[in-house]
């Protein structure tokens, strides 16, 4: 029996005898086999070869993305040399942070196959909920204003998760009257606080998370703690799986990974802990917001890639019906998927209120959303479903946050900001029904 | 008319003579239509039997009363000769019986051990153990020689219709399955995929377990089945060792209920 579309590694692969399991042949099995995966191969070339035939089906991972974003930086830097000052990257990095976690909000559901367009509004009733309990007159400690925040946001997921899974509405429609209906509840509430139209974040820990910074010897330790972690759960999981009899990545591989994420980290910490106060109050160092998106980032991932609830949602996403079969509860998964949407966008909507020092009735959640949904669909999630992780809203966040800054910086209004971020959405989607179209003629 | 030996009281359980499943007097009213009536049939373990019919002779009815989707009117399900209630597919899950539907069983989007393993993921510490899970995962393949995949971290959307078969049957018998139920496993298959996945039924069965296969190919029906059962218009009308029959006189069974006993001698026997 034979099969056509098996190209099976050459004879000469350097490949433990290990890694080969002893294949039972029995009579008509005649293609000698491999179960050693191409994508997890030992050796450099393989892993090489593996990756390039990966992105001709559609599985081209965040490289790409990395790419346009270097670009980009070099378009910018050349046209402007104030980008890529210590003052200006760090603008950047709190103007991403609130594209980034609404991004991240947006996978939940994007994972599922399902859309959330309330997330901008739901941000605003976040930051504006957490503004007023920690002023006055109800002057809550910081942490108990955000936990009421995030709580408030999170049951709004909660009711659009309902009703899309028990009325069987689509999510687009039911998330658009959540656009409409909490963008009302925003004006109510800040208009029914009576300070004009504006309620000032009063206190300074949260005005700290967009505007305070970490000391300088505290950036270095916070990048290399992140870099050395990073590197070793992914050196002790490819010996696991080596000392197991399974394949792992080349350790060239994984030794680029983590150089690259050691000399990005050194660059972004080298910029912002240069001085960038205006007078005599020096001003350097991290902003803690960047702790704050790794953190939610981190956690998520974590989640999504370990969890079985994590599995589920992919497994949702890709195909309802064969989840369900499995015995998956697909009420229970999706409704903490939608839930988990509100509750980033709560955290997202405090950020905002933190950079802004104020929220008020004029916040644009339309934009925001929209920004929301470009951001993970340019980092590489699936508006069709079961693609998509947290790493690819940090990158389509930063994506735009660049192009937002960088043509203000080298003086294009808005009118070109959005017409450039409309281009890199279709390029991004036209990518993603590209790749799709690849994955299922690979075969 | 149910050819086999009704061999009077159950026997023990696992015992020679007595097969894994049985069904007997199996009614199936969807209000007035009446679905099924008085089926009775046998699974050996390890033999596989076709279930042949034509469109509306209530196959599929009958093999969702064993997987659990739908409860039969009346009638008895025994299995290992104890009286069996199968009310859910979780209870058809725990018997050991595992259905392996054509398109509906995978996701495209994860990877062989994922889809192996969904819904049933090894944990370690409430964490997934993916090396504990494709350890075994490629252990079953290798054991039933699916060796025709380069890799199991593959997205299953990338694999050819027969790779997808087997890999549905792979996480099936990884289960501990003991009855495997296919419906039109090779309907959508080219002729190499097809060998494949006969070749998979035939090693199923070798290893003991019992097979139902469903399939329109009486070619297909010929080079894999052990024994024949036919349903016509909802009702059983025979069941038999392959051998008993040939493709003229199963298309007769099929199209007219009945057949005409003098072919059996010098028509062209069929490859069993």
């Amino acid at each position: 029996m034979t099969t056509p579309t098996t190209s099976t590694p050459s004879a000469s692969d350097p490949t433990p005898a290990g890694d080969r399991t002893p294949v039972a042949v029995e009579g008509t099995v005649t293609i000698a086999v491999a179960t050693q995966a191409p994508d997890l191969s030992n050796s450099f070339g393989e892993y090489l070869r593996a990756w390039a035939k990966r992105i001709r089906t559609g599985e081209s991972g965040v490289l790409p993305v990395i790419a346009g974003l270097i670009i980009l930086v070099i378009i910018f830097q050349a046209k402007n040399s104030h980008f890529l000052t210590a003052l200006n990257l760090t603008n950047l990095l709190v103007q991403g942070s609130v594209f980034i976690l609404l991004g991240m909000a947006e996978v939940w559901v994007l994972i599922l196959g399902e859309i959330d367009l309330s997330v901008g509004y739901v941000a605003g009733i976040g930051g504006v909920v957490t503004a007023i309990l920690a002023s006055s007159p109800d002057n809550w400690p910081w942490w108990a204003a955000v936990l009421a925040g995030v709580a408030v946001t999170s049951l709004f997921g909660m009711l659009w998760g309902t009703l899309v899974i028990r009325l069987r509405l689509p999510s687009f429609v039911v998330t658009l009257a959540g656009l409409l209906g909490c963008e009302g509840i925003l004006l109510y509430l800040v208009n029914s606080h009576g300070t004009g139209g504006t309620i000032r974040l009063s206190s300074n820990v949260l005005l700290d998370i967009t505007n305070g910074n970490l000391s300088p010897a505290a950036s270095w330790i916070v990048a290399v703690a992140a870099v050395v972690l990073f590197g070793a759960t992914t050196v002790l999981r490819d010996r696991h799986r080596r000392r197991s009899g399974l394949v792992a990545p080349p350790v060239a591989v994984t030794s680029l990974k983590v150089g690259g994420m050691a000399v990005a980290s050194a660059a972004l910490v080298l910029i912002c802990n240069q001085n960038r106060g205006v007078g005599f109050i020096a001003v350097q160092g991290v902003p803690y917001v960047v702790l704050v998106v790794l953190a939610v980032l981190v956690g998520y991932t974590f989640i999504l890639g370990r969890m079985r609830f994590g599995r589920y949602l992919y497994a949702i996403g890709g195909n309802a019906e064969a989840a369900r079969r499995s015995g998956v509860s697909l009420g229970w998964n999706r409704l903490w998927a939608f839930t988990l949407t509100g509750f980033t966008a709560g955290i997202a909507g405090i950020v905002y209120a933190s950079r802004l020092g104020s929220i008020s009735n004029n916040i644009d959640g339309g934009t925001l959303v929209l920004y929301a949904v470009a951001a993970a669909v340019i980092g590489g999630a699936s508006l069709f479903g079961g693609r998509g992780k947290m790493i690819h809203a940090l990158l389509g966040g930063l994506v735009i946050a660049t192009i937002y800054n960088g043509m203000g910086l080298i003086g294009l209004a808005a009118d070109y900001q959005f017409m450039v971020t409309a281009v890199v959405l279709l390029a991004a989607v036209t990518i993603d029904s590209l790749a799709r179209r690849g994955r299922t003629t690979a075969s | 008319m149910a050819i086999t030996a009704e061999s009077g009281a159950p026997a023990s359980p696992g015992s020679d003579d007595q097969p894994l499943l049985r069904l007997r007097g199996i009614t199936k009213n969807f209000g007035a239509v009446q679905a099924l009536t008085g089926v009775d049939l046998d699974l050996p373990a390890g033999q596989v039997t076709a279930l042949v019919g034509d469109n509306g002779a209530g196959k599929s009815t009958l093999i969702k009363c064993i997987a659990g989707i739908w409860q039969p009117t009346t009638g008895d399900i025994s299995w290992n000769g104890r009286p069996a209630a199968i009310r859910t597919p979780r209870d058809a899950d725990a018997l050991g019986i595992a259905t392996v539907y054509q398109d509906l069983a995978l996701c495209d989007n994860l990877d062989i051990v994922q889809n192996m393993f969904l819904g049933h993921e090894e944990l370690s510490h409430r964490l997934l153990d993916e090396t504990t899970m494709e350890l075994d995962a490629k252990q079953t393949l290798a054991d039933l020689s699916v060796t025709t995949v380069q890799s199991i971290r593959q997205p299953v959307g990338s694999l050819s219709g027969g790779q997808r078969q087997s890999v549905a049957v792979a996480r099936a018998v990884m289960r501990d399955a003991k009855l495997v139920i296919m419906d039109e496993p090779t309907a959508a298959l080219g002729v190499s995929q097809t060998a494949q996945v006969l070749d998979l039924i035939k090693r199923l069965s070798a290893r003991g377990i019992a097979v139902l296969v469903i399939s329109h190919n009486l070619t297909d029906v010929f080079a894999v089945a052990d024994r024949l059962a036919v349903l016509y218009l909802g009702r059983l009308v025979e069941s038999g060792p392959i051998a008993d029959y040939d493709t003229q006189s199963a298309v007769e069974l099929i199209t007219t209920g009945k057949h005409t006993p003098n072919d059996k001698g010098p028509a062209p026997g069929p490859e069993a």
